[in-house]
């Protein structure tokens, strides 16, 4: 998928977007409706700033996409939201980030639990080497769920909500990487919402998937829009336009502009955005 | 006259074939030749009956109870030490002055002579410590001596589990104890127990530091305070005092056929590992 | 929160089990052995050729010279076809026999030194006693042929117990260098011995020389096997032929028996074995070290 280089190309290009977002409503973070606040936070690994004074909200039930170029720290924001930068020895951050209120950096903040409320999919599916219920049902153990029943329960919702479920069905002891690379992502997305949390990060879920799958994950991330706030870190901006109510367009650490998915890709205020856009660096 | 780099080849590849042929003659030479003169000896009278006179005649129930009772108490003991070790090493800290002094400090002990370990135990266990001559004695001493093997097969195979499974594991909201339970010691085990096993056919064989702590009592222990003979010791006994071949015959062999079949342990979960990781 | 701290300190607390044992022997070895060697003088210790327990006289000098003498011994055997088998499982031979040969010689590794020994005793010594220590003496290799049990008996034996020591840490160093070397070498022209000898032996030269610095602290540390075939006289060996005590036969063979100053001699004996053994282990690892760091570097 190469973008236009030719400037007219390009400016059709975006108009046709635009008319296709210009049918869809997007949603505005409506005051009190911000699930995740982010205040003037910065980011840095080894002294060196990685992400420079982000100020973003991301609104109860939408979902944001974040584009930008390589190395514009798209994924070092998302591992902050779930704190699993504090995995890495070297990461130092200034700032706060707010989930429903409270500073997930706060002393008393247990990690692991809200680790289960902010979910997470990569970009390269990582089954665990297990079968697939026992990928499944690992973050509800983790989380005292010990019942059976309920275990079953939670594994075949999670695997609908993924759209997944017919296609294994019949298999759920199979070991996880005998599926497909689609499957497998499925089923990682299917992990993170058996933990039911209230957060999803996905970073770049569809590089290296087939269209079908691609389509099948994009659906499920539509429906699941109407229960969680998503986020979604995507390289192809055909993408985000497709399926996200809001973008966040990240430029070297920087966040340079925020809006309702349809205005920005057709009316964007900073022209760095629009340059983006349009193909002329990436 | 230069000979060409073909035929230079050719004789250096043949002559290390040959010493390599030689090597492993030598080994199965070994093996059949106690098996030979000793298999038919092993009898189930041997296996289940005391010594008499001296180890004249009778068979060596004491010997493998007491062996069994030494080798177990040593890797219960030494596994769990070595690899929690491996674990801090690998999970619960970073690489610095603390590890250095960690790895250093298991070198070492690697290196040390079993003999040295004998002399240790013999003045800190059995001296000191007052336990005496016994099967706990020799049991911590060789615990000290399998401990680096375990803690170095432990850390190979924790490390050889991918870091994405440890990342995944914490996204979905595990503790760090969790996750290394959980994940990273599941899929480590099999590397985990080629060491332990390893462990345990070192213990068998060793005969030195049994030698200085354990003792060399020729009845059945009933504690683990009581002094024990080793099948290693007891062979060495026999074969040295000349009291009788066809029972040190049948001594290795119980020996030979044990490290046989723990070499094929350790070998068989090798692979069961290097399948599940890879 | 509270459990996680407690669980790292209990590693932590797990972890340290090594350097303590390390320290506890260290402390205890010195502690029994260093007062007798200070008053019987170290360096008359170390030089004298006296070893009369019984009567205060401690020389450990014959002994000092036997490990010298199997332990130089060994080593030739050894590397020869150590070096040889590792060689041969990393560049020639295929896949099929490695999976017998590198097994095999593990299995080696397993088999109890008193099993080596009595080998030794049962096949090697008449062996050099009858046939070879005449045939020597008749070519003028040796004045007499001696008993059988030997320095020869002894290194042979070692030799094949410290092999496998040296060719698995060789196969690790000849792994360990790169392929782009062996694969740059091959594309010059050079036959795949060629490339083994003038390339890959030097590229992988630290490791194996650790592997050998390792061997000779193995060789140096056994015992039961050098008990049984070395013959533990109290003279310095004049030929290979000639029987020798090591510093390790010392120990095993009197501690049994031994009472008061004897004993203090007999663990002060371990304390120059002690320290024999940590200068070799440490320029091992510091060889094996440098290696690695200098392939950081690269």
């Amino acid at each position: 998928m190469t973008e236009p280089k030719n400037n007219d190309v390009a400016k059709e290009d975006a108009r046709l977007m635009a008319e296709m977002l210009a049918q869809r409503p997007a949603p505005a973070c409506p005051p009190g409706g911000a699930k995740i606040v982010v205040e003037d936070f910065s980011a840095f690994f080894d002294g060196e700033p990685v992400l420079r004074n982000i100020n973003l909200e991301i609104c109860e039930r939408e979902r944001l996409a974040i584009i930008g170029p390589a190395s514009s720290g798209k994924t070092t924001f998302l591992r902050s939201l779930n704190r699993l930068n504090d995995l890495s020895a070297n990461f130092t951050k200034t700032g706060r980030i707010l989930l429903d209120g409270r500073d997930i950096f706060g002393s008393a903040v247990d990690v692991a639990a809200l680790r289960r409320r902010i979910g997470m999919v990569y970009a390269v599916p990582v089954p665990l080497p297990w079968s697939i219920y026992e990928n499944l049902t690992y973050g509800p153990l983790l989380s005292g769920i010990r019942s059976r029943s309920r275990l079953d329960e939670v594994v075949e919702s999670s695997l609908r909500s993924a759209f997944l479920w017919d296609e294994v069905k019949d298999r759920l002891g199979e070991p996880a990487a005998n599926l497909s690379g689609g499957q497998q992502q499925r089923m990682c997305l299917a992990r993170v919402l058996a933990l039911e949390p209230e957060v999803l990060l996905l970073d770049e879920p569809c590089s290296g998937l087939d269209p079908v799958s691609t389509a099948k994950i994009e659906d499920a991330l539509a429906q699941l829009r109407t229960k969680y706030s998503i986020v979604l870190v995507t390289n192809n901006t055909k993408q985000a336009a497709r399926a996200s109510d809001r973008t966040a367009f990240f430029l070297m650490g920087e966040l340079v502009e925020c809006g309702p998915t349809g205005p920005l890709f057709t009316n964007p205020a900073n022209p760095r955005t629009s340059d983006y856009i349009t193909g002329h660096f990436g | 006259m230069r000979l060409s780099p073909r035929i230079t080849q050719g004789m250096a590849v043949s002559g290390m074939w040959l010493l390599a042929g030689l090597t492993l003659g030598v080994l199965a030479f070994i093996i059949a030749f106690i098996l030979w003169h000793g298999l038919p000896h092993v009898t189930w009278t041997f296996l289940t009956e005391s010594p008499r006179a001296m180890g004249r005649e009778g068979g060596v129930l004491p010997m493998i109870v007491g062996t069994a009772w030494v080798t177990g108490l040593a890797v219960f003991i030494a596994a769990p030490i070595g690899v929690a070790t491996a674990i801090y090493l690998t999970e619960y800290t970073r690489e610095g002055r603390l590890t250095a002094v960690i790895r250093f400090g298991a070198d070492c002990l690697a290196g040390i002579p079993s003999i040295i370990f004998g002399l240790f135990g013999f003045v800190f266990f059995v001296i000191t410590l007052g336990m005496g001559l016994s099967i706990i004695s020799g049991a911590l001493t060789l615990a000290l001596m399998v401990l680096p093997t375990i803690i170095r097969t432990s850390e190979e195979a924790i490390r050889a589990v991918p870091a994405s499974f440890r990342d995944v594991s914490f996204g979905l909201g595990s503790t760090r104890w969790q996750m290394v339970t959980q994940v990273v010691l599941r899929s480590a085990m099999p590397g985990i127990g080629t060491g332990i096993v390893l462990s345990i056919g070192r213990s068998i064989s060793e005969t030195a530091a049994v030698m200085l702590t354990a003792g060399s009592a020729l009845g059945m222990p009933h504690t683990a305070f009581d002094s024990s003979r080793t099948l290693a010791l007891h062979f060495y006994v026999l074969s040295r005092e000349g009291l009788s071949m066809t029972n040190a015959y049948a001594t290795a062999t119980i020996l030979i056929l044990a490290i046989l079949l723990i070499n094929l342990a350790a070998y068989w979960l090798m692979r069961r590992f290097v399948a599940k990781v890879a | 929160m509270r459990r996680e701290k407690i669980i790292s300190l209990c590693l932590l607390l797990a972890a340290l089990s090594a350097i303590s044992g390390l320290a506890l022997i260290t402390a205890f070895i010195f502690k029994e052995g260093l007062p007798i060697m200070m008053r019987a003088g170290l360096g008359k210790f170390v030089l004298s050729s006296d070893w009369y327990p019984t009567e205060g006289e401690f020389g450990i000098f014959p002994m000092i010279a036997g490990s010298l003498a199997v332990t130089a011994g060994a080593m030739v055997i050894g590397v020869v076809f150590g070096l040889a088998c590792a060689v041969l499982l990393t560049q020639f031979a295929p896949p099929r026999l490695v999976a017998v040969v590198k097994p095999s010689i593990e299995l080696l590794a397993g088999i109890p030194s008193v099993v080596y020994g009595f080998m030794g005793v049962i096949i090697l010594v008449p062996f050099i006693r009858d046939t070879l220590g005449p045939a020597m003496v008749s070519l003028h290799l040796a004045p007499d042929p001696g008993p059988g049990l030997s320095v020869l008996a002894a290194s042979i034996v070692l030799g094949i117990m410290v092999l496998p020591t040296i060719t698995s840490i060789s196969v690790d160093a000849l792994q360990a260098v790169p392929r782009s070397y062996r694969e740059g070498s091959l594309a010059l022209g050079a036959t795949e011995w060629q490339t083994t000898h003038r390339v890959l032996l030097r590229a992988g030269r630290s490791g194996i020389v650790a592997a050998i610095i390792l061997g000779m602290g193995r060789a140096v540390g056994e015992t039961m096997a050098v008990i049984m075939v070395a013959g533990n006289t109290l003279d310095v060996p004049h030929s290979i032929l000639a029987p020798v005590r090591t510093l390790t036969s010392n120990i095993a063979l009197e501690m049994g028996y031994a009472a008061g100053d004897h004993r203090k001699a007999l663990f002060a004996t371990g304390v120059v074995l002690f320290v024999i053994i940590m200068i070799l282990n440490t320029i091992a690892l510091a060889v094996s070290r440098r290696r690695a760091g200098k392939a950081v570097a690269r």
